[in-house]
């Protein structure tokens, strides 16, 4: 167990430059506006690089390179396309730790969490891709005894993605996995709180990809984000983050008519039947860390289990001892590998948080732990942390309603299965949701009843490649993960072809 | 941009402008000023309320007529700055609007920098929601709409 050095200090296992450009057509470019902003640590609050603060003509340029580069990369043997994606992945599995330092200073989590799942998630998905791309074929259909139908998939050209910052390199590699492995080009807009952790990833992949395939264009989302995704230019725009935001893009999009996939969050329930405390068992113990998983990422995850819905008959002991559990989380340097959840990504996001626990109280809701800004002493004093934060109340209250984006749990009763299932879809959002039972019978119905795009039964916040990821409702449209989302990146191609010497006959 | 005035602690109740908006929405001194110099830049602004992931439940501001407002959104009211000759239309969608309606918003400014497409972000700041809850007479008089 150690504590990771701080970058900028000489022992530190990666380093940050002072600043850092554009990165287009396999270059780094600077602002065509020369202006570039500050970027801090949530960790201190100190900032510790400048980013390139971009424009429409930085877009520009970076169009330019993607379509110089798209269509020389879309006709790329598939071969050559997924062994530049496990390279990729190769060369941050030997770089992990400098890339994991990089991400936890740059967005605030904890060093655990980015070595154990941000990380090699990435690595996996990569890995993933690679393969899917190499197994993927086309589809042919015999109309008649002389004419066939081809189905080719065909490359979109160059694609526009717009990335959140609650996992910087995770959330970019989901859409540049199979974006790239079907052949586009891609202009990426990393999110304005994180704009930096992505060149350390560049530094060690970036010479893999052909100049123009990747760029990547800092800035903020009216200044750089707004003209990607509002260009005439791409094919294609990929969006993580919130409803207006997702609807503007969408208005854009339809101006232009091309698709769009937006994943804009939820407010997912877990539910706890009675019969999990059916023994104190190993399940039993599962089933607790499941109700604590609203910290992981300091509960910066779009699939954060905010809403615990918790059966009668256990409520009262399962949930104080979910709190007991809850309570253990270990809040602390996000660098030290014993710091189980760090800061929280912003100082606007703290504030936040902050704003909704103030709104809980008044609407009534019960604090049963935290509820209050940490201060943990020394450097880490000027950071964003917020305490563990459980509330007891009910559905209709605004903590249960809406996305706060924290380390904050709201907790319902329920009285029986049909109770379980209308408070679970009393949301607008449908990302995520958990179940968990002892009853498979139970479970299978609550995971077909939940309306949400994935619902864990007797787990929580597992993101395997292969598993397809995604909204109902008012939490967006489109996929990501799984072999699946190679088709939201391509083009269906149909030849039509007559195999008859002979002519119709018509005229 | 000079310096601008934000608000730091959030347990602090935020004064409003007085008459700065409707019974439902209104703004803080700060939140006001800083639109007058937004303006400047950008011209007219509006304001969606947004929900879900990240930035979610962050008002969005932008230049007005940039987002299209349709059949599925509420006009909460209109917002008055001093200096500025055209109110800021504030909205939300209704559905969300349905879980947000028992409360009284302020829109208010806190140092940060959001993302989406807000135009106060690349000046370091954010647009932040502080909300109370309606008396019952107050409930009563907006005719619990």
């Amino acid at each position: 167990m150690a504590t990771y050095a701080a970058p900028g200090q000489p022992d530190s296992v990666v380093s940050f430059k002072p600043r850092y450009d554009h990165y287009i057509g396999g270059e780094y470019v600077a602002p065509a506006k020369g202006q570039y902003f500050e970027n801090p640590t949530p960790i201190t609050g100190r900032t510790f690089t400048e980013v390139a603060r971009g424009t429409a003509d930085d877009v520009e340029k970076a169009l330019d390179a993607a379509e110089g580069a798209a269509s020389a990369w879309g006709r790329t043997a598939v071969t050559e396309r997924a062994n530049v994606l496990t390279t990729m992945a190769d060369r941050i599995e030997a770089n992990l730790e400098r890339i994991a330092v990089a991400e936890s200073w740059e967005n605030g989590k904890a060093v655990r969490e980015t070595l154990a799942a941000d990380i090699p998630l990435a690595i996996d998905h990569l890995r993933y891709f690679a393969g899917a791309i190499r197994a993927q074929e086309g589809h042919l259909s015999q109309i008649d005894e002389d004419t066939v139908a081809y189905h080719f998939h065909e490359p979109l050209g160059v694609v526009g993605q717009i990335i959140p910052w609650n996992f910087p390199i995770l959330m970019a590699i989901w859409k540049l996995a199979p974006a790239l492995a079907a052949g586009n080009a891609v202009v990426l807009k990393p999110a304005e709180q994180t704009p930096a952790s992505i060149h350390v990833l560049l530094d060690v992949i970036g010479d893999l990809l052909p100049a123009g395939v990747l760029n990547v264009v800092n800035g903020f989302g009216v200044e750089a984000g707004k003209p990607l995704a509002s260009s005439s230019r791409i094919r294609k725009i990929a969006f993580t983050g919130e409803t207006t935001t997702g609807r503007l893009i969408s208005q854009y999009a339809s101006e232009n008519l091309i698709p769009v996939t937006l994943e804009l969050g939820g407010k997912s329930p877990n539910i706890f039947f009675d019969d999990v405390a059916a023994q104190q068992d190993a399940f039993y113990d599962k089933a607790l860390e499941g109700f604590a998983m609203f910290a992981l990422n300091q509960g910066e995850v779009c699939t954060c289990p905010s809403r615990a819905l918790v059966q009668g008959g256990i409520y009262d002991e399962f949930v104080a001892q979910g709190v007991k559990r809850a309570e253990q989380v270990k809040m602390g340097n996000p660098l030290d590998t014993e710091t189980m959840m760090g800061a929280q990504a912003s100082n606007d996001q703290l504030e936040k948080i902050l704003s909704y626990i103030d709104i809980g109280r008044q609407e009534g809701a019960k604090v049963l732990t935290g509820g209050e800004r940490a201060d943990l002493g020394g450097e880490l004093s000027g950071g964003y942390y917020v305490q563990p934060t459980v509330f007891e109340g009910q559905n209709s209250m605004r903590i249960f309603q809406e996305e706060i984006f924290g380390p904050v749990l709201s907790v319902a009763r329920f009285t029986d299965y049909a109770d379980a299932m209308t408070q679970a879809n009393d949301t607008l959002y449908g990302l995520g949701a958990g179940v968990w039972s002892r009853d498979t019978n139970t479970a299978y119905r609550a995971g077909r009843d939940i309306q949400a795009g994935r619902v864990w039964v007797n787990n929580y916040h597992a993101y395997p490649a292969h598993a397809a990821f995604g909204g109902y409702k008012q939490s967006g449209i489109g996929r990501e993960n799984h072999k699946m989302m190679l088709d939201h990146y391509q083009q269906t191609k149909n030849i039509l072809q007559s195999y008859s010497d002979n002519a119709l006959g018509f005229f | 941009m000079s310096e601008i005035s934000t608000s730091t602690d959030v347990t602090e109740q935020v004064p409003e402008v007085p008459c700065s908006g409707t019974g439902r929405v209104a703004l803080s001194p700060q939140a006001s000023e800083l639109l007058v110099s937004l303006t400047g830049i950008h011209g007219p602004l509006m304001f969606h309320q947004s929900g879900g992931c990240c930035d979610g439940s962050a008002p969005m501001c932008y230049p007005d007529g940039d987002f299209k407002i349709g059949g599925s959104d509420v006009h909460l009211g209109d917002l008055s700055v001093e200096g500025l000759e055209k109110p800021i239309g504030f909205y939300m969608s209704a559905s969300q609007y349905e879980y947000w309606k028992h409360t009284h918003l302020t829109v208010d400014v806190v140092k940060g920098r959001g993302s989406g497409f807000s135009v106060e972000a690349p000046e370091g700041v954010r647009f932040i929601i502080r909300s109370r809850l309606f008396t019952d007479e107050e409930m009563r008089e907006l005719g619990d709409r």
